[in-house]
Parts: C-alpha cells; sequence; structure tokens
C-alpha cells in the first residue's frame, strides 16, 4: 500500500508558499485523483487568501484613500481664492502621491525602503505631488507636480515599494515575505490603525425605552462638512423631532409641515399608509400642530426658525426666522440629504419614515433595531482615519496659503510680479508633519467634526508573528470600557463567519476588542448613483413619482439605497433576483448587498464602505454551482478566486443579507429537505480568526479555554520574521530551536504560521511526580534543557544620540581607559578602542558599552564665545552603563544620522537563555503553568522504548479545564510521531481520532495513548498507565530573570525617605496594611517598629515638650528655649506631615509621656 | 520463589515490586546469597553492533540494572567541548548557539586517554595537555567559480556554505599527537550540522573538550539512551481457535503468536511484544490470555553516542557501580 499520508519534508522550501497551497496533496491527493466538492472546496480558501491575504481590509481601505478619496478630496477643496485680488485664483487638478506625472502610475519613485526607515527613525513616506493652475498677472499658469508634502506609506499598499516584488527583491529589502504589512513606519516605530467598530452612519435606528414608554428613532447623519444626529423620538406618546441646534424638541407634524407637506390627510398616509391602528396611534400629533395654530409651510418655518439656536460666524448677515427655518430643515436637520432648489420632499419623505418606525414600535415594541447586531455596525479602516486627517490637513494648507498670499497682494506695489508657487512652499511641512504626528501620537484631533480621539494608532507588537498578525486583525470598539452593560460584549449570533468567535482579551476590554475571522472582507465606498439608476431601471418607481395614498400600500415594498428610500415596488422578490442576478455576473459591484426585509416591507440596498462580508458558494436546486470541474480548474492554477465571481460561483454577502439567506454548512444538510438553500460555507473552521485557528481540535474544548488560548499565543516567544535578526527593535525575543507544530491546522498551513513558528513538541507524561508540579507547575527534564528545549535569546535596544549643542560642540564618543598593564579598566572590557561595545563581548553589570562624553560647556551661549578663542574642549564622561544580573553580549552596533543630523547610535544587547525555575510555559489550550523543577533525566520515568518526558503535566489540569482538545493533540501528535506525517487538528475536522487510534495500534502502543512507564528511580513499573505523547508547548514571555527581585538596602524616595518602589528603581518590598494588620494581631510590637521605622524612614526630631511642636539642634524656635527639648526617633513621614499642617496653619502639637 | 511476574491488566500494572528481599515474609528467608545467585544470573546477548547494544539480564534485582540504567546515563564520563573561544564569527548563528551545538557534538575521544578538569584551580591554569583536548574549527565561505550554472542549490554555488561536525579539526597539545596516534580525535557522527555560510563570512574558534559526566549537563552523557524493558509474558489460559486466533494474533506484532495446525494460537516469540494491551480491549478474549512481564528480566538496550563501544560503556557502569560500593564499604557509617 503506497503511504497514504504527506511525509514531512526534510528541507523546507522557501519557494512561493502558495504554489505549495494550491497543489495540494492533503490527504495523499495528487491533481489526478478524484475529486470530491465536499472536501475540496476549501482549497477555495487558499485561494481567496492568495488575492484577500489577511491584512488586505487595510490595504484596500489604504489604497482607495490615495487613489480615489485624495482625488475627492482635491475636487471637493479645487479653488484657492483671494479676498483682496479678485482676479486670482488657483486650482488643483490633480493630486497623485508616490509618483510624477511625466510616469504612470506603475513607475514607483524610488523612495528609502522601509527597513532603511526602521533602522534609522525615519518614516517611510512617499511625496504627495499636486498639478496646479494659477493665475499670475494676466497669464494663466500650469505647474506639475507640485510637492506639497510627503505621506506615510501603509506597508505593502500599492504605493509601496514591496508591492508585487517576489521574495528574492525583498530580501534585498532586508524585508520578511512573510511579513503582511498594513502597518506605517513613522519615526522608526511600526505603527498600526487599528480598525475602528462603529454604528453604522446615515441609518435608522429604532430604539425603545420601555420603562419609560419611550421610543425613538435616531440617525447619525455624516457628510464632508459636517456630523450630526436627528432623533424622532416620542414623548407622551406623541411624536417630536430633536436635534442638536434645535433649542426645543418640535411637533413632528409642524416637521413636515415645514417641509412642505402640509395636508394633514399626506401627512397621516406618508407616516401611516392606510392602517388604521397606525393612524390611531399617530393621529393626536395633528391636535398640537392645530393647537399651535400652525397650518401652512411658512408658519411652520417660522415656527421651526424661531427655536434653532443660532451661532453666526462674525460678518454673517443676521437672518430671518423663516429664512433660518429653511436653513435648518434645508440642511442642518438630517444633513446628509442634500437639498436642492428648496425642494423638500425627499428630505420630508425622509422624516415621514423615520416617523413611521417610530409609530410601527410604539404599535410593536419588537420592531425595534438592535444596536449590537453587526449588520447595524460599520468598521472605519486606516484609509477612512488617513482621509478625514487629510482633509483637515489640506484645508488648513489652503487657508494658510489664502492668508499669505493675501499678504502679500494688499502690498501696494510689488517689484515683481507676484508668483502664488513661491509662497506655497513655506507651509509643505504642515501636511508632512501633521500626518506624522497623528500617526505617532495616536492623537485624532479633526476642528471640522470637533473630533478629538486618542488612541487610534499602536505600536505593533512584533512579540512574535502572531502577535504582529493578531493585531492587524484586530477591531476597537468606541464603546467606553468603564461602562458595565453586557449587550455589547456579548457574542452576537450576527457574528458567525465574520468576527471570530473566541479571540477577545480577559478583562475590561473583554468583547469590545474583536478579531475578523480568517475569511472576511471590509467593503469600501461604492457610487451610488449608478445604483440608483439601476435600481429605476429594473422596475422601481421613483419615490418622487409616487402619490403618498400608494405609498404604504399593501404589497407596496419600499427600496432604500444606503437607507434613504428612493422608490416602491410591488414585486420585491423579483427585483432583488433580479438586482441579483446582475450582481452575479459583475455588472455591478460584488460587495452591494441587497436583502428583503419583510417586517418593514423594505429592500434594503447598501453600497456604502465598511460592512463585513464574506463568501460563500451559491446553491441553486439544494445542489452546489461548484462542481469538480471548476475545483479542478482551481487546482490546475486555470482559475483563480476571482473567476469564480465572475463566473457566478461564489459571492459576497454582508451580515445584513446573509440573515435573509439560507446557508448550509455542509452539502449533506442540503440533501433531503424542503427547505430551499441558497448559499453553502465554503469552509466551517473560518468562523474562527487567524489566531484562534491555531489551536488543534479547539471543538473539543471548553470555549473560555480558546479565548486564553488567543491571549497566550501572541505571548508565545517563537520566529518573528524572516529579518528577525536584522532588526533593531527596543526588545525582541527569539526562541533558538522552533519546531512546527506536529498536529497543524490548515489555518497555520494558510498563515505560515509553520514557517515562524512559536514552540516545541515537548514529549509530555501526564502524571504526578514529585510534588513539584502542585498549581499547574511542570516538571521539566533538565537533559532536554541541556540539549536546547526552551532555549530563547532576548535582544534589547539601547539607543544614545550623540547631540550637537548651539555653541558648536557636540557629544563625542571617546576610547576605552587602560590601566598601567595597558590593559582596559574593567568597566571598559566590552569597549573597542573606538569607544563602542565589540560585537560579540561580554557585558557584565555596571560595564561600558557606549562611552559617551559631553561637551561640560554645552550650556554656554553662542554668542559669549569669540570665533577666536575655540575653548580647549573639555568633555565630562556620560557612558551607557549596563545594568542587570546577568551579563549580555553585543549583538550589533548601528551608527547612523537621524532626521534632525544628530548621530544616532544604537547598540543591541543579547542574552542567550535557558529554561529555569518560574519561567512560563503553554500548551495550545490555555494551560499555562511555570516550571516547578528541573529533574534529572535518569530521574524521570521511561518508557519501553527508553524515552523520557521533556515535560510532566500534573494530571489535575485536566478535570475542572475540560481541554479533551489537548489529549486528542497528544495522540494525534503521537500517531504523527509514529507514522513519520504530521497531523491535522482543523476546528470541525481534523484527523480523526479513530484513525490516530488505529495508527498507535499498529505501531504497537496502546489505542488509549497510554503506555506503561518504568519509574527512573526505583526502575519498577508504574502502577498506573501513563498517557503519553507530544504537545507542543509554547514558552511565554514571562520569564523569572526580568521579573526577580530583592533587596537589602537601597535607594529612597527624595520626599519621604521611605524606601523606593518597584522593581525598576531597585525598590524595598512592602510590608502592607494587611501584613501589618497580622503584625499588630499578632502582638509583635517590637518588629512592627523595626519594620514600618527602622528600616524604612527613622528620624530623629528635637520636640518641645512644652510647646509640642519640633525644633532642632536641641533648641525649640516657638519657645526660644531648650529648657523642655526631647530627642527622640519618629518616621520621617510624619514629620513632613506635622510640618505640612504647619504650612497650612494648623499646629500638630505632640504630648509626650511615659507609659511603661 | 515468589510470583515475579508483573500483572498487565486493562487499567493497572499490578505486582510491581519485588518481595524477595529479607524480612518480607517470615516464612521466606530471602537473605542474599553469592552463590544462587551466580548460580541463577544470566546474560544473553542479543546482538551488539558499533553503536548499539542488546542483551538480557536475567534474574537480577530491579534496583541493581537500574542503577546500571542510570550510571550508564548520568555517570559514565565522557569527552565534550567545554569552553569555545571565538575568534571570528560573522555568521548568522549567535555565539551561544554556535557553542552549544559544538558542545552537543559527540567526539570519539577515549576518556581514560584524559584526567580530570580540576575546578579549584585558576581558569588559567587549570586546562593542561592532560585534560583537554582542543578541536579548532577555522571555515571560511566563498563563491564556487565553478558553479553550475542556474543551480540555486547553496553547496554548489559556495564553498564552505555549510559547516559539518567533520570540519572541526583536532590540535594536539604537548605530547598529545603520540597520545592519540592510535585514536585520532574526530567527531563521531562527521556529517552533524553545525552552521551556514553564505560568501564572506567566517568561523574561526577552539573548542576545549574535557572530561564530565552526564548529571553535570547531557552533553557528558556516552548514551544517547540506555534503558530496559521487562520481559513479556503472555499466558494463554484457554485455546483460542479458528478465526478468533486469526484476530487475536492481530492484536500482537507480527512474529509474537503463531497458529500451529489445528489452527490454534500459541505463543511463539513474548519477546517481540510490545505489550500494547490491545488484546485486553476485546470482550471476545476477556479471560482467555493473561498479560505480564517477568519482573527480574530486563532486556537492556544501549545506545552509543559513539566515543565508546556500548558494551564499554556497560562495563564502566558496573566499574562505577563497583567503586560507590566499595566507597560505602568503606565509610565510617556504622559507627
Amino acid at each position: 500500500m503506497a503511504p497514504k499520508r504527506k511525509l514531512v519534508k526534510l528541507e523546507a522550501e522557501s519557494d512561493e508558499a502558495f504554489q505549495e497551497l494550491l497543489q495540494p496533496e492533503y490527504k495523499g491527493k495528487k491533481l489526478t485523483d478524484e475529486i470530491n466538492t465536499a472536501e475540496d472546496k476549501w482549497n477555495l480558501l487558499p485561494a481567496f487568501l492568495k488575492v484577500k491575504g489577511l491584512v488586505k481590509q487595510h490595504l484596500d481601505s489604504f489604497n482607495y484613500f490615495v487613489d480615489v478619496d485624495l482625488k475627492k478630496i482635491i475636487n471637493a477643496n479645487e479653488l484657492v481664492l483671494s479676498d483682496v485680488d479678485p482676479e486670482f485664483y488657483l486650482k488643483y487638478l490633480d493630486i497623485r502621491v508616490g509618483h510624477k506625472s511625466s510616469s504612470g502610475p506603475e513607475v514607483r519613485e524610488v523612495i528609502m525602503p522601509p527597513h532603511e526607515c526602521r533602522l534609522r527613525d525615519l518614516t517611510y513616506s512617499a511625496p504627495i505631488y499636486v498639478d496646479v493652475e494659477y493665475t499670475r498677472g494676466r497669464k494663466i499658469i500650469m505647474h506639475k507636480d507640485l510637492e506639497i508634502g510627503r505621506m506615510p506609506i501603509m506597508l505593502r499598499s500599492n504605493k509601496c515599494i514591496l508591492d508585487g516584488i517576489d521574495e528574492k527583491k525583498m530580501a534585498r529589502y532586508d524585508e520578511c515575505p512573510l511579513d503582511p504589512g498594513g502597518y506605517f513606519v513613522v519615526n522608526g516605530t511600526e505603527k498600526v490603525i487599528l480598525v475602528q467598530e462603529q454604528l453604522s452612519k446615515n441609518r435608522i435606528i429604532v430604539e425603545a425605552d420601555e420603562k419609560k414608554n419611550i421610543v425613538q428613532a435616531s440617525v447619525t447623519s455624516s457628510t464632508h462638512e459636517r456630523k450630526s444626529k436627528t432623533y424622532v423620538i416620542t414623548k407622551n406618546d406623541k411624536i417630536y423631532l430633536k436635534h442638536n441646534s434645535i433649542s426645543e424638541d418640535i411637533p413632528i407634524v409642524i416637521v413636515l409641515k415645514a417641509a412642505g407637506i402640509t395636508s394633514d390627510l399626506e401627512i397621516l398616509q406618508l407616516v401611516c399608509g392606510a392602517d388604521p391602528q397606525y393612524q390611531d396611534l399617530f393621529v393626536v400629533n395633528f391636535e398640537e400642530a392645530a393647537k399651535l395654530e400652525i397650518f401652512t409651510q411658512q408658519q411652520a418655518l417660522n415656527y421651526v426658525g424661531r427655536r434653532v439656536k443660532t451661532i453666526r460666524r462674525a460678518g454673517a448677515p443676521k437672518l430671518s426666522q423663516l429664512q433660518e427655518g429653511i436653513e435648518a430643515i434645508a440642511t442642518t436637520i438630517i444633513a446628509h440629504i442634500t437639498v436642492s432648489d428648496l425642494q423638500f420632499r425627499e428630505k420630508a419623505l425622509y422624516i415621514a419614515t423615520m416617523a413611521r418606525r417610530v409609530v410601527m414600535t410604539m404599535h410593536n415594541p419588537k420592531m425595534v433595531d438592535d444596536r449590537d447586531y453587526v449588520g447595524n455596525k460599520r468598521l472605519e479602516l486606516a484609509g477612512q482615519l488617513m482621509s478625514l486627517l487629510f482633509e483637515d490637513l489640506f484645508k488648513k494648507f489652503n487657508s494658510d496659503f489664502k492668508a499669505n498670499i493675501d499678504k502679500i497682494l494688499k502690498k501696494p506695489s510689488r517689484t515683481s510680479e507676484f508668483d502664488a508657487l513661491l509662497s506655497i512652499n513655506i507651509h509643505s511641512n504642515n501636511i508632512t508633519q501633521g500626518l506624522n504626528r497623528a500617526i505617532s501620537t495616536g492623537n485624532w484631533s479633526l476642528k471640522r467634526f470637533k473630533m478629538e480621539r486618542a488612541g487610534v494608532t499602536h505600536v505593533l507588537s512584533r512579540l512574535s508573528y502572531i502577535s504582529a498578525l493578531g493585531m492587524m486583525t484586530r477591531i476597537s470598539s468606541q464603546f467606553e470600557k468603564s461602562r458595565k452593560v453586557s449587550g455589547p460584549r456579548a457574542l452576537q449570533p450576527s457574528q458567525f463567519g465574520m468576527l471570530c468567535t473566541s479571540d477577545t482579551p480577559e478583562g475590561e476590554a473583554c468583547g469590545l476588542v474583536k478579531n475578523l475571522a480568517l475569511m472576511t472582507h471590509i467593503t469600501t465606498d461604492d457610487e451610488e448613483a449608478p445604483i440608483k439608476k439601476l435600481c429605476y431601471v429594473l422596475g422601481c418607481e421613483n419615490i418622487l413619482g409616487i402619490d403618498s395614498a400608494t405609498l404604504h400600500s399593501d404589497g407596496n415594498f419600499g427600496i432604500y439605497l444606503n437607507g434613504t428610500l428612493i422608490g416602491t415596488n410591488r414585486f420585491p422578490s423579483k427585483f432583488v433576483s433580479d438586482f441579483r442576478r446582475l450582481r452575479r455576473t459583475g455588472k455591478i459591484s460584488e460587495f452591494v448587498s441587497i436583502y428583503t426585509n419583510t417586517h418593514q416591507t423594505a429592500v434594503h440596498i447598501a453600497t456604502d464602505g465598511g460592512r463585513i462580508c464574506r463568501p460563500l458558494i451559491l446553491v441553486q436546486n439544494n445542489r452546489p454551482k461548484v462542481n469538480a470541474e471548476h475545483l479542478r480548474k482551481l487546482l490546475n492554477g486555470e482559475w483563480a478566486f476571482d473567476d469564480f465571481l465572475a463566473h457566478g460561483l461564489v459571492e459576497y454577502l454582508d451580515v445584513n443579507e446573509e440573515n435573509d439567506s439560507l446557508i448550509a454548512l455542509y452539502e449533506a444538510d442540503m440533501e433531503d429537505t424542503d427547505s430551499a438553500f441558497t448559499h453553502l460555507e465554503i469552509e466551517p473552521f473560518t468562523v474562527l480568526g487567524a489566531v484562534a485557528g491555531l489551536i488543534p481540535y479547539p471543538h473539543h474544548n471548553q470555549s473560555p479555554r480558546n479565548t486564553y488560548q488567543c491571549a497566550m499565543g501572541k505571548q508565545a516567544i517563537g520566529a518573528i520574521a524572516y529579518n528577525q535578526f536584522r532588526r533593531i527593535d527596543t526588545l525582541l525575543y527569539f526562541m533558538v530551536y522552533p519546531q512546527q507544530p506536529m498536529v497543524k491546522t490548515k489555518t497555520i498551513e494558510l498563515i505560515d504560521y509553520d514557517k515562524l513558528p512559536a514552540g516545541q513538541n515537548a514529549t509530555v507524561a501526564v502524571m504526578s511526580y514529585s510534588g513539584y508540579d502542585i498549581e499547574d507547575a511542570l516538571v521539566l527534564n533538565k537533559a532536554s534543557v541541556d540539549r536546547g528545549f526552551g532555549r530563547c535569546q532576548v535582544v534589547r535596544k539601547n539607543t544614545i544620540q550623540l547631540k550637537r549643542y548651539p555653541n558648536h560642540t557636540k557629544d563625542v564618543v571617546s576610547g576605552m581607559r587602560v590601566d598601567e598593564d595597558g590593559q582596559p579598566i574593567f568597566e571598559h572590557q566590552a569597549l573597542g578602542p573606538d569607544g563602542l561595545g565589540e560585537i560579540g563581548a561580554r557585558v557584565v553589570n555596571s560595564q561600558v558599552y557606549v562611552n559617551k562624553s559631553v561637551p561640560t560647556n554645552a550650556g554656554e551661549s553662542v554668542l559669549g564665545h569669540n570665533e577666536q578663542t575655540p575653548s580647549i574642549e573639555s568633555h565630562r564622561e556620560t557612558p551607557a552603563y549596563y545594568k542587570g544580573p546577568e551579563p549580555s553580549y553585543v549583538d550589533q552596533v548601528m551608527m547612523s544620522v537621524s532626521d534632525n543630523d544628530q548621530a544616532l547610535i544604537k547598540v543591541l544587547l543579547r542574552q542567550t537563555r535557558r529554561p529555569e525555575l518560574g519561567d512560563k510555559f503553554s500548551s495550545r489550550h490555555g494551560q499555562k503553568g511555570v516550571c516547578g523543577i528541573i529533574v534529572q533525566q535518569e530521574d524521570l520515568p521511561f518508557n519501553d522504548d527508553g524515552i523520557s518526558p521533556d515535560i510532566i503535566m500534573n494530571p489535575h489540569g485536566f478535570p475542572s479545564r475540560m481541554t479533551v482538545g489537548k489529549m486528542i493533540e497528544l495522540i494525534s501528535g503521537k500517531a504523527g510521531v509514529l507514522n513519520g506525517s504530521l497531523e491535522y487538528g482543523t476546528c470541525f475536522g481534523g484527523s480523526k481520532l479513530e484513525d490516530m487510534s488505529k495508527i498507535l495500534v499498529d505501531k504497537g502502543f496502546s489505542y488509549s495513548g497510554k503506555d506503561m512507564l518504568y519509574s527512573g528511580i526505583t526502575g519498577e513499573c508504574l502502577q498506573a498507565y501513563i498517557f503519553f505523547g507530544p504537545i507542543y508547548y509554547q514558552k511565554l514571555k514571562h520569564m523569572v530573570l526580568d521579573k526577580m527581585h530583592a533587596r537589602a538596602r537601597g535607594p529612597r524616595a527624595v520626599l519621604t525617605r521611605q524606601p523606593t518602589e518597584g522593581r525598576s528603581r531597585d525598590g524595598g518590598l512592602r510590608l502592607g496594611e494587611m501584613e501589618r494588620d497580622c503584625v499588630i494581631a499578632y502582638g509583635a510590637s517590637q518588629l512592627l517598629l523595626e519594620r514600618l521605622m527602622i528600616s524604612s524612614d527613622a528620624f530623629e526630631v528635637d520636640i518641645c515638650n512644652k510647646c509640642g511642636l519640633m525644633g532642632y539642634h536641641s533648641w525649640c524656635t516657638t519657645c526660644k528655649s531648650s529648657e523642655n527639648i526631647i530627642r527622640m526617633t519618629i518616621p520621617y513621614a510624619a514629620k513632613l506631615l506635622f510640618q505640612e499642617l504647619l504650612s497650612m496653619n494648623i499646629a500638630p502639637r505632640l504630648k509626650l509621656g511615659d507609659i511603661f | 520463589m515468589g510470583d515475579n511476574i508483573v500483572g498487565i491488566e486493562y487499567n493497572r500494572v499490578t505486582n510491581a515490586s519485588s518481595t524477595d528481599f529479607p524480612g518480607h515474609s517470615s516464612s521466606e528467608d530471602n537473605s542474599w546469597d553469592i552463590e544462587k545467585f551466580k548460580d541463577q544470573f544470566d546474560i544473553q546477548i542479543s546482538y551488539i553492533t558499533e553503536r548499539t547494544a542488546n542483551f538480557d539480564l536475567v534474574n537480577i534485582d530491579t534496583s541493581i540494572s537500574n542503577a546500571f540504567r542510570r550510571i550508564m546515563i548520568a555517570e559514565v564520563p565522557s569527552v565534550a567541548a567545554e569552553a569555545v573561544y571565538m575568534f571570528m564569527n560573522t555568521s548568522v548563528i549567535q555565539d551561544e548557539v554556535l557553542a552549544h551545538r559544538i558542545g552537543l557534538i559527540p567526539l570519539k575521544i577515549d576518556p581514560d586517554l584524559l584526567n580530570w578538569v580540576d575546578k579549584t584551580q585558576d581558569e588559567n591554569e587549570r586546562y593542561t595537555e592532560e585534560n583537554t583536548v582542543v578541536l579548532s574549527l577555522d571555515v571560511v565561505c566563498s563563491k564556487n567559480t565553478h558553479a553550475p550554472k542556474n543551480s540555486t542549490n547553496p553547496k554548489e554555488l559556495y564553498k564552505n556554505a555549510h559547516v559539518y561536525a567533520k570540519d572541526l579539526k583536532f590540535e594536539p597539545q604537548g605530547n598529545q599527537a603520540e597520545r592519540f596516534k592510535n585514536s585520532p580525535v574526530v567527531a563521531s557522527d562527521p556529517d552533524i550540522l553545525l552552521a551556514k555560510l553564505r560568501p564572506g563570512q567566517e568561523i574561526s574558534l577552539r573548542a576545549h573538550c574535557v572530561l564530565g559526566i552526564g548529571s553535570d549537563h547531557a552533553k557528558f552523557s556516552p548514551v544517547a539512551t540506555a534503558s530496559y524493558r521487562l520481559m513479556p509474558v503472555i499466558d494463554i489460559k484457554e485455546p483460542i481457535k479458528g478465526s478468533s486466533a486469526k484476530r487475536f494474533q492481530k492484536c500482537f506484532p507480527s512474529g509474537v503468536i503463531a497458529i500451529n495446525n489445528n489452527g490454534e494460537a500459541y505463543v511463539k516469540d513474548a519477546r517481540k511484544d510490545t505489550v500494547s494491551r490491545e488484546v485486553l480491549r476485546h470482550d471476545e478474549f476477556d479471560g482467555k490470555v493473561k498479560l505480564g512481564r517477568k519482573r527480574d528480566h530486563f532486556i537492556f538496550n544501549v545506545e552509543s553516542t559513539g566515543a565508546m563501544s556500548p558494551e564499554e560503556i556497560f562495563f564502566k557502569s558496573v566499574r562505577v557501580l563497583k567503586n560507590k560500593a566499595q566507597y560505602l564499604r568503606n565509610c565510617p557509617i556504622s559507627q
């Protein structure tokens, strides 16, 4: 029998990773083998990831920003005019990032490679060019390729030099081909703009408070100019409109009248249709308008105008009440619907729709919307945030420019002809620095929206490959972390397949920080107008042409485009299927979603950006459209994922449309059933994200364990990137001998975790040993540790800047000092003659690795010194000392010049650590433990083959944790080891336990994975069979060496003279309140005195027994005598308190007396 | 003689400890008798090769055979690199890691030719030609001008792209050239990969190899592993015939159970059994078979790392045990 499983390849092939994946011999399958659609459809997933990648959402969004959004911003702010000279204008014609007009967009300008930026603390950016047209005198001048600033470039975006280059070129740029990109390099640090989750804009959300009997429909309008929120709200069963810039709630009828619908009947028809129950609920609203005697549009507009909060800029003309009213209705209320030529009908219909939703909810409280429903959320990505920022900066740039030319044009006589370009360049730094500052600090402050957001960007965590990858898929919510509401934190059913069900942090951000699932896409904005036209073509009646009586008549469905009613249709199912057919044939963008909402009798079409969607296989007559032939083409490489889209075999669904579909998990589910399925999942394990995908057999684990592993997988030490030894980061951890896991998952292969792993396959015996394994502690085999198990390296960056001072002096590095014998003194042993640490040199505590000196006269002013006396330069040594309990070795020394022309020295110090007591390890099932003891190999149990375990794990770790997946991992791993194959533990699939047991039996082991072991100490058989086999173990970054701390005497705080706090300051160990209570209760008063005063901040004071205040030198300054002075010891903190009280006019007087 | 069979049951092991020691029961004496031991003790050698030895120790107490095992792993001295002096290392592999790898290379050095290093001495005088062997590694990688075209194999493209254990060269000190004349110092496995180089990279170092024992560091252990297993016993209580016998046979590795002409299963070679306990899973054979292992029959397997022959390692372990006993006897503990 031919071996059915793929054998482990001894030499890793560095060639194209996907090439390998696309020629899957999964379960021994060759190209010629028969293709089973049910099993092989998963190949669509690597094909999807090939075109999309894991961070495609960031890249797409950034690409959209630089290619489309920038041009839109330029068009919206294209003219710069002068208040002084009406003749003058400057018009922006075009904007480009990274290439000049002379070359096409495919020819990118050479910019500094990202890795050099990382090393030299620079920003990875490309120039922004604009083409302008402006007047100079009478002439109109075109100027091309004017640089207005530099734009930070997202790595791997289409403006990045790494876009589309092969592995070899990547290596030349010192880049790792597996690095996902999607971040920025600003001032040498890698910054990620996290995906932000928000409630969707420009959509009506209806909420109800049943206790207070309030129903409200709200809509957040967002346009380029402004952001505002409009509410339609009930108060005592009457409906009002509420808006921030209107001081009082306005009855809905008045608003509708102001918007031009003056007939009460029409209002009733627009809001309630013909439904008598709705009419009964709504009819009270007419009363109020009638009482106020508002019948005409003008009366209504006046009523509204009177209540508008006016914030007029100085100089603007005062408006009449009527004008104020018109302005409010036209621009402030529901601002995203634009009104031209005072045609309010669209807006009136929108308000009526909101009112209708309120009435519907009053009638049936179940009609409310769910804020936590993923379909009501939008994700804001790097591109959108950058575009907000850029527009703000660009506007500022233009207004500065305008102020500048006004200033020049005001001057009555000019010697030369005025050229506007001369003053444009002055401000070019604003855009560059504004962008840089925002990304490096994470503070997004936009004047336009009064937006002040902190913590938008984060430093990319480079602890391991997985932690970097996990960060790129992270989504942060705008919710406050402190609020105790469970709704936003709970797992929403609509998250299925979109957001990872396991990967969320524990603690305060639990459920608020989420991660994308493996096969997701986030949409970018699509053009609305063509879709609108298409709807009318498909039989949607234009809303402006519909008479109000028929609008809500039975069987008439409203068509909503991005939340706005654009028309109606009587045959929604035909409309929807026609629309979908067009989408599937590629006539319209595949990311436009359409779905029917029968409760609202509405068809919703969405083209906006920020929706999460995912691909699914289409189903016709309960048969998937993707068949064996298609998959064969995919495997041959004839087809890519996009071909499946183009042929209408696969389509993207967003959350709303997904809920309008019937999706089968497996093909088998569709057989023998009456339900008509519309879609089929590509692969069920894509409900998990990239980080949760590392867990083998997660479907056998208790769910919190998977969540714990997601947090811990990011702390595991392993390989970081192919360029890890070229990196100079503040702190990096490497594992010396990382291994790919014996039990893999498909996700592991897809995200290349097997190429950059973080852990080792340890042979584990699940048994009790020595008592040093209680509370999850692990027993380690000393021989394994000797041979390199768990060995890791820690490299730390030390930056030294050589400054230049205004008086032309500068810092220097001076050479080492030698003693009489010509040997370097102890402190300078690691230095070379150049005063820098020699590569490979060992640096121990208090030795110098850079011997820097600063000039003694650095502070002196430039003027005081004359040029003739270039004072004899005297320098003071300010060397960089190494501090640490263990020695380090100099790994790299880099000298460079940073942005501001100052010399920059980076010294990388390396430590190699073997595991020791207290180091933290964890399996992939949320089972962490510290090393409790390291045992000699001969003392450890061994099996018939003489194998002794690397790790002994206490069996008490299992019952309460219920991590059955770990047990199956052990059995699969053991079978794999014996069989020479790598087994799979993919979620909802993977190698079957029965097959694994079969292999064990065939190889002469027990089917249960339990072996008979001999005690290493007595040599006798152990009386129980021991569960024994390989489990993938991760070493976590928490190591004893970084945490151990003890002190006898040491530094004290200046103010209180008490010992300092914290390990970093060599602080004392606090005897806290609770410990103090124990000592008091025990009655050990002398111990108490010693701990709290003598060993802490004892202080001798002279106290005057007459006045009770403190004196000094045996002299009471208050009593002017030394008669009653008594010397005693009190805590310095007490003395300080007394003095502080004195300083606020409270005299604490001590009365002394004998107690014994 | 008591029952010397360890019971292998479905979910536990019974009768694991021996009871034949003095004072355990009043009826038996069980005091140790050298003549009796000499009479009963037996060594059967299955095979001895250059690297592995497989032999049985029969009728010996667990404590003694376990002592041999433990001593072979941890206390038989051997030679390994202890100090590595780096002069140049421009390869990607860090000094510590390279030194660690060199330390783990098994060396073909007869440990009897070296003395122990006196740890009490000053570091500069500690290493002498009597106790230290110096190995040097000096490799420079360069481009191979005769590389075949279109080759992507680094081994062809560059010279010395891979550094192997065989590149470690013995540097005789003092009279060592004479002493090691018959047994040249080399790595016992020449093809252990130490590092990979690219043109322009260079490694130059001296490794000082000294005597040590496995309990100090695993690199000094002369065995890859040394262990034993107990002799399996398969006791067929009731005859198993026909198709049942075929299934019975399948529960064991091939060669353990044979079927005779009557179609009845019988134990052909219990030694080959791995004791997977598969047979106990099947209700069919419930009560028909009893598995066990002989408590005083040890099947030893010694895998040498190459410095010494496996039998030499075993003999040395006997010597170490003997010395320990001698030491104990001379200890004034019975005052």
